[in-house]
């Protein structure tokens, strides 16, 4: 598996989007920072863009590599190698190579800036690793879509509309429902309506962190109130874990039945 | 020795295969012909395990290999498009897929034999048609496996290395090797071929050797002994 996870990492680094990926951070972290010039706040403006913009690339890179290393997957298909080998290998291969353009193109900002000496390196380690999350989690979506679809435009399709549904639509649905039964008690629901939606999820495991729930309005306050900091951090984190963990088992039983 | 055991294939109301059962013991050349569309590719793709009957076995060696992966070891396989990656280069990709089998290999003999020297630092992106079929042969030829499986392989290639390409069916044949090709150009069954199969919608309407399905057919040549058989069975 390292081996095709080595060449899938290498395949992506070497592609210009890679590069424009981190270029893009990079840019994002050094505007953000002498914008703002304060570590806290750029901390806060870089949350509410990553729990939207990772899962729309982590989404698009999975689909795009997915369709255009159909034929190479194929010739590894047709070697020595366990079937959950190859796409474990992928997935991870794209995953981390995201991961990393994230971790590096704001990482490099930031330490110049001297996070290392603010007190701000925890909450900024937060961040990155929420980022890593979601892109782990959305290219396992968009690679469970691509595994259902034969047909590219149609895959792409779905998983765009599969991000805006989490990023966009989830939320407003959740409002909706929150107005329309406001005389119900609703924190179970929203809690549980919560857990359901990565990004959401993340939005307030960085709130938590960051001890600004309050910020999040109701939900924020209900988690806050529900579960405390701590348990609110550890429940949160553990419910993104099985948010990556639950797509790639589908993807594992999808690739053993699938005809290429 | 490889058999294939009343195999089924559907995708989902087109029936590709319907029950095929082949048997494949000696040493040789054996094509698959057929029209488009009659399963040839699918039929190779289901000894290898990338497609799933929805019924029968392949067997190979008297065990049964669906959903097992280690036989593979055994086979070289050719696929039909040659497309890869196209960030990674050409030495990359070859090396890429020696690590992968961990066996003795012969890449550098048959790089020199396409003549793919000057391209071996090339991204496979920019490689054009024929090159990157050459690239593909190099890759299916270059570990020295029991049963060598070509689909198309003369697919793109100019005639010097259609001519290099038979040399090296012929040898492979010499060392008592399972060949198994799937193709379009009757002259290269003619030449090539110890065992003709031919199947039509799924099933194999006949099975044997470029003399057999003559006489059967009372035809001078493959391609109207081919022809006959196909009006046959259409009429």
């Amino acid at each position: 598996m390292l081996n095709i996870l080595r060449y899938s990492f290498f395949d992506l680094m070497r592609s210009r989007w890679s590069y424009f990926y981190f270029a893009f951070y990079l840019a994002l972290g050094f505007a953000l920072l002498f914008l703002n010039n304060s570590l806290p706040k750029a901390i806060i403006t870089l949350m509410n863009l990553i729990v939207v913009l990772t899962p729309l690339i982590g989404t698009i890179f999975g689909v795009m590599y997915f369709y255009n290393s159909r034929e190479f997957t194929e010739l590894l298909l047709a070697q020595p190698i366990k079937r959950s080998t190859i796409f474990m290998g992928q997935y991870l291969g794209i995953a981390g190579s995201l991961s990393m353009s994230l971790v590096l193109g704001l990482g490099i900002p930031f330490l110049l800036y001297g996070i290392l000496l603010s007190g701000e390196i925890i909450n900024f380690m937060f961040l990155l690793i929420d980022g890593a999350l979601l892109t782990f989690i959305f290219v396992a979506l968009a690679f469970i879509l691509s595994l259902y679809n034969e047909n590219r435009i149609k895959g792409f399709g779905y998983a765009i509309l599969m991000w805006l549904f989490f990023a966009v639509i989830y939320d407003g649905l959740f409002l909706i429902f929150l107005l329309v039964f406001e005389n119900y008690p609703l924190d179970k629901f929203s809690l549980i309506a919560t857990m359901l939606n990565p990004i959401d999820l993340s939005r307030i495991l960085v709130l938590l962190k960051l001890d600004i729930s309050a910020l999040l309005g109701y939900t924020g306050a209900v988690f806050q109130q529900f579960f405390g900091t701590a348990m609110g951090l550890f429940l949160s984190t553990f419910t993104l874990i099985l948010w990556c963990l639950f797509p790639v088992g589908i993807i594992l039983r999808i690739c053993k039945k699938k005809d290429f | 020795m490889i058999s294939l055991q009343n195999i089924q294939k559907q995708y989902g109301r087109l029936k590709v295969l319907n029950g095929v059962n082949l048997e494949l013991s000696g040493a040789g050349v054996h094509t698959i012909l057929g029209p488009n569309g009659s399963g040839k590719t699918t039929l190779i793709k289901i000894l290898l395990g990338m497609v799933i009957p929805q019924k029968g076995e392949v067997v190979i060696d008297n065990k049964i290999v669906n959903g097992k992966w280690e036989y593979r070891n055994d086979i070289d396989y050719l696929p039909q498009i040659a497309r890869f990656p196209d960030n990674l280069t050409v030495i990359e990709l070859i090396e890429m897929i020696i690590r992968l089998r961990k066996k003795p290999n012969r890449s550098k003999e048959l790089i020199q034999l396409f003549k793919i020297e000057p391209f071996l630092n090339q991204k496979l992106g920019n490689l054009s048609g024929g090159t990157r079929q050459k690239v593909n042969l190099v890759l299916a030829f270059m570990f020295d496996s029991r049963i060598i499986i070509l689909d198309e392989p003369t697919t793109g290639l100019d005639p010097v290395a259609v001519v290099h390409l038979k040399e090296l069916i012929r040898k492979e044949r010499l060392k008592g090797k399972i060949i198994l090709v799937t193709t379009h150009i009757m002259s290269f069954v003619e030449e090539m071929a110890d065992q003709i199969i031919f199947l039509l919608d799924g099933k194999i309407y006949f099975k044997g050797t470029n003399e057999e399905i003559r006489a059967r057919n009372n035809s001078k040549n493959l391609e109207h002994a081919i022809a006959t058989l196909l009006e046959v069975h259409n009429a």
